[in-house]
This record gives C-alpha cells, sequence and structure tokens, in this order.
C-alpha cells in the first residue's frame, strides 16, 4: 500500500478517485481481514459517501484537504455518530453516539474517509488485544503472535496494508506499544495536544489521542491534522500546534540525545541492540548521544497501576444499565446495576474497577491514590531535569517483540511489564512516538522509541525520520 | 431531666439552583417546568466520550453568594463524588470537596445573632426521579422514570456551622439566607419548586455541656414550616432516646410532614464511600483577584442594608407590626416602593402597611408595580385627596393594569374625596334615618361612631374619608 501522501496527492490532483481508493481498501479488508481481525464493524456506505463528496469537491476545482480521500482505521473508543461503538465491550454491544468525536469531525475536515472501527482490549485495558470481548487480533507480520495493545486493531489494519492511517489512544503505551510489535510508526502527543472529547474515557488524566502510520512523514501529517485547541475539552491546551511535518526533515545536526539506560536495560537483548543501532545512526546524522540514567522511571509502573485503575473505576461507573448499552433485569435497580456489570464487563476491566477502588477508598486513599499521585511528580521533576541537558530521549519501546498469542492472557502482572517503557510519558503528559527499527528474533519488528519535552512534537518527528532512515531495510 | 435541660446543636446545609440560562457543565437549557427530558446532551446524559465545560455565569454566581456570606473567595478544584444511583448520570457527581470555592464566611440573622459559613461550593445537580408505584415511597415503586433536564444544574451548597441552638434561629437562617440568595442574583430562593433546599443537621446535649452528641441528618425539608416542624419532632426524639438510657444512632433520616415525624433513611455503617478524588476532565479553579474584586464591588444592598434603611426611614424605633412589616417587604423586594414614597414626602408607615399589605397580597403583579405610581397615589391618600379605601382601590388597579397614572385612574374610577358640604349633607341623611343611635350617640355612647361612619361609607360608595367623618361627628356633638 501506498503512503498517505501519496493517496492524498494523487485525490487532489484528480489522478485516482477517493472512491476507488475507498472501495479497493474495503475489498483488502474483505479479503485478508478474515485472518487478523483487525476491524470490529466497517462503515462502507459512509465511507463510499464521503469519498464521493471528496471526488466531487476534487471535480469542483476545490481542495478536500490534507487528506483527501484517505481511508483511516478508527479505535472502537472514538465516538462515530450513529455509528456502533463498542470499546470492545459487551456492556456497549450495539451502542450508537449521537455524537462524533472531535478528532472524526477534525478527520472529515481534512478529508480523511473513516473506513470502519478497529478491535482494542476491553476500554483499553491490556497490551495484546487479546482481552476484547470480540476475539482476539492477531499480528500481521506472524499470526501466532499478538499484535500488542490496547489500539491492536489500529497498528495491525496499517501493518496489513489495510488502510495507510488509524487512529488510537495511548494510556500507558497503548499506540506505541503495539505500534512497535506491528513494525509501523505509533505515537502519542503532549497531553491536551488533541481533543478528548468523544474518547470514551479509560484513565483520563492519562489518556491521548494519536496517530499510527507506515511512516514517519505521514504520522506527522496526521498529527497536524488532529492537534488543536477544542473548547469541548477544558484539559485542551490553547496554544497552536507547531505544524509538525514542514519541519520533519530537518535533520538531528546538533540534537543532544539521552540513550535512556532506564528505557533500555531489562529488555531482550535483539531490542537493546536495535536501541543501540539506532542511537549509532542518530550520532551518524550530527546528533550529540550520550548515556543517561532516570532512576525515578522505575517507579512509573507501579503509580500508573494505582492511578489508571482508580480513575478508571470512577469512569467506568456509568456502565450500569440505566441508560444505554447492555441492561440484565433483576428485582430492583442495584441488583440490576450488579447484574448488568457481572455480564457485561471482562475480566480484566473488573480487576481494575476493584484495584481503583480499593485505592481511592477511605483510610487508603493516601496510601496508594495519593502516594501514586506524589509519584507522578517526581517522575515529572525527573523528566525536566533530563531535558535539561538532552533535547530527547531515546529508548526501547516495548521490552520484547511480539509474544505469543496466550502467553500472557493468565498472568496479568507480565502483561503489565510491556508498559514498562511507555508508562513514563503518560504520567508526564509528554509526547513520545515508535518507530520501526529493524527486526529481532523470528524477524519480528523491533520499535524505538523517541520522547520529547512538552508541546515538542515538531522536534520528536524530526529526530524519529532520523531513526527512520537509519532502520535496516 | 425535662426539655429545659436539653440545648439543640443545629446545623443547616443548604442547596440552592443558581438561575444561569445554561446549565453548570453543557450548553443545555437551564429550566424548570419543561417537559422532560428535552433540555439534555451527551455531556448532562453522561454519555460515553463527553466531557464537562465549566460555566463561567455560574462561577460569577457562586462568588456572590460566597461575597454576600462574607466567604474568603480561594483557589479552588472539583472532585468527583463517586455513588450509584439512577439519577446520576455519570454515577458521580461533579462536586468540590477539599477545596471549596467560598470558605470561612458568615451570616447575621435579624436579631444580630452571628452563624458561621464553613463553606459555600459549586456543585451540579441530578436528575429527577419520579416512584410509580402504590405509595410513590421508593421502596413500594414498581419503577421509576427518570427526568435528566435538572441533571447539571448549577447548585451552590452552603454549609452552617453548627451554631444553631433553637428552632426559631433556624428558620430565621433559612429565611435570611433566602433573602440574600436572592438579592444576589445568584437564584430565586424556591423552595417549592425546589431550588432551595435543606437539610438539617441536629443532635442535642444536656445544657452546660461542651461536647456535640451524636447528630443526625434531617431531609426532604421542602419549607420553613417543615424545617421547624422537623428539627422540634427530631430534637425531641433524641432527649427522649437519651433520657430513657439509650444512644443516638449517626444516620440520615428522612422528614414525613404528613405522618409529622422523621424516620431513618441509611446508618452511617451502610453509608457509601463516595471515595472523592480530583476530577481529571476540568482544571482548578481560581478566580483572579480582579474578577473578585468587581464581583464584591458590583454586590448590591443586602435584606439586613434594606431592612435599615426603611427603620431609619421611620425613624429609628419600629413597632413590632412594622418590624413584621419591613421583613415582609424587604423579602418580597418592595422595599423600593416605600422609599419612593418618602422620597415625595408620603407617611412611611402608611407606604409600608400600603406595600406589605394590599400590594404584597398580589405578589406576582407587585414585582411590576411602578415605584413612582405607587408613591403619588400614597401622596393623594396622605393629603386627603383619596379615602383610604379608594387608595386602596387605586392601588389594586394599577396592580390589575400593570401600570397608569394613579391621578387618571382615580377619575377614571370616579374616585375623589367628598368636598366636606357634601360630607355634611351626607351625614345629615344618615342621623335622619337612626334617630335613636343618634340620641344615643349624643349622650355619649362612642361605640355609636364606627355605626355613623360605616353608614357614611356606605352611602358614599367610601368616597368619605374616615378621619373626617369622624371629626364632624364629634364636632356635631359639641
Amino acid at each position: 500500500m501506498t503512503t498517505a501522501m501519496a493517496v492524498a496527492e494523487a485525490v487532489r490532483s484528480g489522478k485516482r478517485s477517493a472512491r476507488e481508493v475507498v472501495d479497493e481498501a474495503l475489498a483488502a479488508v474483505a479479503a485478508g481481514d478474515g485472518e487478523y481481525h483487525a476491524f470490529l464493524s466497517l462503515l462502507p456506505d459512509e465511507a463510499r459517501a464521503e469519498a464521493d463528496a471528496v471526488d466531487a469537491a476534487v471535480a469542483a476545482g476545490g481542495d478536500p484537504g490534507p487528506l483527501a480521500g484517505v481511508p483511516v482505521a478508527l479505535k472502537d473508543n472514538l465516538c462515530t455518530r450513529g455509528a456502533v461503538t463498542t470499546c470492545g465491550s459487551k456492556i456497549l454491544e450495539g451502542w450508537r453516539p449521537p455524537y462524533d468525536a472531535t478528532v472524526v469531525e477534525a478527520l472529515r475536515r481534512a478529508g480523511a474517509i473513516a473506513l470502519g472501527k478497529t478491535n482494542m482490549d476491553e476500554f483499553a485495558m491490556g497490551s495484546s488485544t487479546e482481552n476484547s470481548a470480540f476475539g482476539p487480533t492477531r499480528n500481521p507480520r506472524d499470526t501466532g503472535k499478538v499484535p500488542g495493545g490496547s489500539s491492536g486493531g489500529s497498528a495491525a489494519a496499517v501493518a496489513a496494508g489495510f488502510t495507510p492511517l488509524a487512529l488510537g489512544s495511548d494510556t500507558g503505551g497503548s499506540i506505541r506499544q503495539p505500534a512497535a510489535l506491528c513494525g509501523v510508526v505509533g505515537m502519542k502527543p503532549t497531553y491536551g495536544r488533541v481533543s478528548r472529547y468523544g474518547l470514551v474515557a479509560f484513565a483520563s488524566s492519562l489518556d491521548q489521542i494519536g496517530p499510527f502510520a507506515t511512516t514517519v512523514e505521514d504520522a506527522a501529517l496526521l498529527f497536524d491534522v488532529l492537534a488543536g485547541y477544542d473548547p469541548l475539552d477544558s484539559t485542551s491546551l490553547p496554544s497552536q500546534a507547531e505544524p509538525a511535518l514542514a519541519q520533519v526533515h530537518d535533520g538531528v545536526e546538533g540534537i543532544r540525545v539521552g540513550l535512556c539506560r532506564d528505557l533500555v536495560d531489562g529488555c531482550a537483548p535483539d531490542v537493546v541492540a536495535r536501541v543501540q543501532e539506532a542511537a549509532d545512526a542518530l550520532a551518524g546524522a550530527g546528533a550529540k548521544v550520550e548515556e543517561v540514567s532516570v532512576p525515578e522511571f522505575g517507579y512509573g509502573l507501579s503509580a500508573y497501576y494505582l492511578i489508571a485503575p482508580a480513575e478508571a473505576s470512577s469512569n467506568l461507573a456509568r456502565y450500569d444499565g440505566v441508560r444505554y448499552g447492555l441492561r440484565v433485569d433483576a428485582e430492583d435497580v442495584a441488583a440490576m446495576n450488579t447484574a448488568t456489570r457481572t455480564a457485561g464487563f471482562g475480566a480484566e476491566v473488573k480487576r481494575r474497577i476493584m484495584l481503583g477502588t480499593y485505592a481511592l477508598s477511605a483510610g487508603y486513599y493516601d496510601a496508594y491514590y495519593g502516594q501514586a499521585q506524589r509519584v507522578r511528580t517526581l517522575v515529572m521533576q525527573a523528566f525536566d531535569r533530563a531535558y535539561e541537558s538532552y533535547d530527547v530521549l531515546l529508548g526501547a519501546t516495548a521490552p520484547t517483540t511480539a509474544f505469543d498469542v496466550g502467553a500472557k492472557v493468565d498472568d496479568p502482572l507480565a502483561m503489565y511489564m510491556n508498559d514498562v517503557c511507555t508508562i513514563p510519558s503518560n504520567l508526564s503528559g509528554h509526547p513520545a512516538v515508535s518507530v520501526p527499527f529493524g527486526t529481532g528474533a523470528g524477524g519480528l519488528p523491533v520499535g524505538v522509541q523517541v520522547l520529547a519535552p512538552a508541546l515538542q512534537e515538531a522536534l520528536l518527528f524530526r529526530v524519529a525520520q532520523v531513526v527512520e532512515a537509519g532502520a535496516p531495510s | 431531666m425535662s426539655s429545659s435541660d436539653w440545648e439543640m446543636v443545629i446545623g443547616l446545609e443548604v442547596h440552592c439552583e443558581l438561575q444561569t440560562a445554561t446549565k453548570l457543565f453543557c450548553g443545555c437549557r437551564n429550566a424548570f417546568g419543561d417537559e422532560p427530558n428535552v433540555n439534555i446532551c451527551p455531556t448532562c446524559l453522561g454519555l460515553p466520550g463527553s466531557l464537562p465545560v465549566l460555566n463561567e455565569q455560574a462561577v460569577e454566581f457562586a462568588m456572590r453568594i460566597g461575597a454576600a456570606l462574607h466567604c474568603e473567595i480561594r483557589p479552588s478544584e472539583f472532585a468527583r463524588k463517586n455513588y450509584f444511583y439512577p439519577d446520576q448520570a455519570k454515577d458521580y457527581q461533579i462536586s468540590q470537596y477539599d477545596l471549596p470555592l467560598n470558605a470561612d464566611g458568615w451570616l447575621d440573622l435579624p436579631d444580630g445573632f452571628r452563624v458561621g459559613v464553613t463553606r459555600a461550593h459549586m456543585e451540579e445537580d441530578t436528575g429527577k426521579l419520579t416512584h410509580i408505584g402504590a405509595s410513590g415511597r421508593i421502596n413500594s415503586a414498581l419503577h421509576a422514570l427518570v427526568d435528566y433536564n435538572r441533571s447539571g444544574v448549577p447548585l451552590v451548597e452552603i454549609v452552617s456551622e453548627p451554631d444553631i441552638r433553637t428552632v426559631a434561629q433556624a428558620r430565621a437562617y433559612a429565611s435570611e439566607l433566602r433573602g440574600i440568595l436572592v438579592a444576589t442574583g445568584a437564584s430565586d430562593g424556591r423552595m417549592e419548586e425546589g431550588s432551595m433546599r435543606v437539610d438539617a443537621n441536629v443532635s442535642v446535649r444536656p445544657v452546660g455541656a461542651e461536647a456535640f452528641g451524636t447528630r443526625c441528618e434531617i431531609k426532604n425539608l421542602n419549607s420553613l414550616r417543615s424545617l421547624g416542624r422537623a428539627i422540634e419532632y427530631e430534637a425531641a426524639r433524641q432527649i427522649a432516646l437519651l433520657e430513657s438510657g439509650g444512644t443516638v444512632t449517626q444516620e440520615t433520616r428522612h422528614w414525613d410532614e404528613t405522618a409529622g415525624r422523621t424516620d431513618s433513611m441509611r446508618s452511617k455503617e451502610e453509608a457509601n464511600d463516595y471515595r472523592y478524588f480530583p476530577e481529571p476532565d476540568l482544571v482548578p479553579l481560581a478566580p483572579d483577584p480582579a474578577w473578585q474584586e468587581r464581583v464584591r464591588a458590583g454586590l448590591g444592598a443586602m435584606p439586613a442594608d434594606r431592612r435599615a434603611v426603611l427603620v431609619s426611614a421611620l425613624g429609628g424605633s419600629p413597632t413590632d407590626a412594622e418590624t413584621d412589616q419591613i421583613h415582609a417587604v424587604v423579602d418580597l423586594g418592595l422595599d423600593s416602593l416605600v422609599t419612593a414614597a418618602a422620597d415625595v414626602g408620603a407617611p412611611v408607615a402608611l407606604a409600608l402597611a400600603r406595600a406589605a399589605n394590599e400590594v404584597a397580597a398580589q405578589s406576582e403583579a407587585a414585582l411590576q408595580l411602578d415605584p413612582a405610581a405607587f408613591a403619588s397615589t400614597l401622596v393623594m391618600e396622605s393629603s386627603g385627596k383619596l379615602s383610604a379605601t379608594q387608595s386602596k382601590a387605586v392601588l389594586g388597579a394599577l396592580l390589575e393594569r400593570g401600570g397608569g397614572d394613579p391621578a387618571t385612574l382615580a377619575l377614571e374610577m370616579g374616585l375623589e374625596a367628598l368636598s366636606s358640604d357634601a360630607l355634611g349633607a351626607v351625614l345629615d341623611e344618615v342621623i335622619a334615618a337612626h334617630p335613636d343611635e343618634w340620641a344615643r350617640f349624643l349622650e355619649g355612647e362612642d361605640k355609636l361612631m364606627g355605626v355613623f361612619t360605616r353608614e357614611v361609607m356606605q352611602a358614599t360608595s367610601g368616597k368619605a374619608n374616615g378621619k373626617e367623618v369622624a371629626a364632624e361627628l364629634r364636632r356635631r356633638r359639641g
């Protein structure tokens, strides 16, 4: 499949019709997705109608936008007006939101075509897309392996070549980790840079929507479309995003790169080797690379697994059977709530609701939630200190390449360890990107992670572009 | 021990709905009495993916309330109060917890007793449940209907210190607070529509004791009358319990207006753990000093100030009846009528009486009454151009028509005071018709003065001035 840049260019110049692009993508999904299960639902009628509108605009001499006719896959926790949005959960099976997420509107304004909704770990809780109530997604690089998660369906859709672009959400690494495991680019923006309005909340202070793409350039293009202030999201940042695409080829001459030992040591040897090679590639392109240690990152995982479940326990309270989604009838309201939630939520969601409820309980709040917030502050301060000496940090995205389907489903703690390298950026709210860099054992893709200070997405993409260019082909 | 050996300790929690155009966190209309579920959107229905955005006008109103209650306005934060209930769209309420917007204020009762105000914080209202079933009570309901029009309506909760010691103080506090809320423009303070709701924390202790007793929280108090009755009942219940060797259980109790009693709703042991934590979808709220200053400077006169104006207009020492009239007039917002009349030289006591009685009786129309028209009617009355009866009739016409010029109205209605010649002629006729009574009056039977006055009034359709009739009767008796 060609890049989003190439598709949009062809459609805008009239060389290809958006309708043809969309029909091809739908045909590819129909032919190939039985094997991967990247999509939970498709939007063929809506997609064709939107494609026709794009073609009509081109025919009329107008400009349908920078993503004209580009099919995009949407993680199924993004609200789409009138189209089923499940979050990978039985409790929302069949739910049709009456409104579009702000990012869905932004895509439409840019001429992109929403092709369908992708599979995910239920309510974005998981690192393998095996926690979906609708069955797991398989890794297109090796169908015996997981695609990572929770945005595994979006990563797989791009890796399989179904769509050049996809949207995911990243709460503890849910874009970057599956991007690494599937061999695509996945990026988490600065918290507040992309509106969360219409993103079904998992952990509100950590959630952020971001792009998947096959190239860094395409990811920057999509990021520019997504970023911007939204009055509907009180945590949206008022500052205007500096366009990232325009600077993506500016190189890394003189850029100070901190190779972060805490994001490398402890990873599998094949992963460690690729990160070192990426560091060498950056040095070769003129960056100043040094090793740095930020030991506070080691506490991130524990803090995350208190803060995220605490917020989730509150965010997921609304699935009570009263207004929408699943309802299991019982003798009174309280019994109906319990029966609905017992039947509607999967094991991992229940585990996190219980963890979070406990962490917020009277008498435990300070020891758990309060302490975790203090650790979060320490992690932020540690980032700030590191960025006094370095412009960006470099590390692994995930500790290993893609693991076998079923290998970790019965061991939650082993599953949680997948996020150890990605969580610090969620705690601090800083942007980070995973870039494919060669392969490891068994020919499976390895992802290298670049981290940057708040609002420095343009710099982040510049560095990522050089990593991508230096990757073994 | 007798009940006089016990002292009540009362703290009040008052919820008031702010009269903003839209809800606290979305653009839906904030209105009472619409068809169910018409003022709703993804945010106030708590749909997945929706987010709250704070209403600036609601913050302004909340700050006005804080300023009027002499609170410190502080940097604050919203928090989630988590509990499951079907009228609660998100199954958590966005409220303020450890960092309220307003704290450490006070409210002075009309008698000068000062009640501390712990805090006045912002929060969202819930939807409204209607239980359909045999008794209308939740336990026997067959099903329930939920109206989310009220979901997300802005509230300010005002929590008093446990400074109140009597039922009279509790009622005076609620009444004075209501007046303040209305005066700030933040709320209409209507208890009957639920836009002001009062919960009472009640405990008792032996007179002279330092420590507080165990308290109960009384809910469902829909009027000042229920507030007083419920506290009275609850204190008596607790005293009886303690005197018979029992203990009070800390719990929430429901006031049953019909039965005149409080019943246990839930005890502290089974109470919710609300698991408060900072609301991550909103940023901290810290109104800057300039905004606070604008709010404080823009605050109009409070009820106590307005009562003081009327007291001083009366010359400084009102009778009990006048004090009641002053309260009534200020509570209804009719004090501008009285001051307008006083400004053009009408007697203040007369203007106060007319405003508190004839005008206040038509409370809806009263607020539309033009102070200048009221004032000139009172001047016509006090100068003798209109009798008391005629003056009341002109006021009635002004209220009914929603305006007009009193002098023109009086002419139209054929109302003008009788000349003394005409009065004399009428009196002649009345005396001729009642010779026996006249003889007795001449012999000193004073109470017959009233009979003759009534007869004259009837004969003149109220055009005669009662004082002049009395004077003429006395003159003729010599």
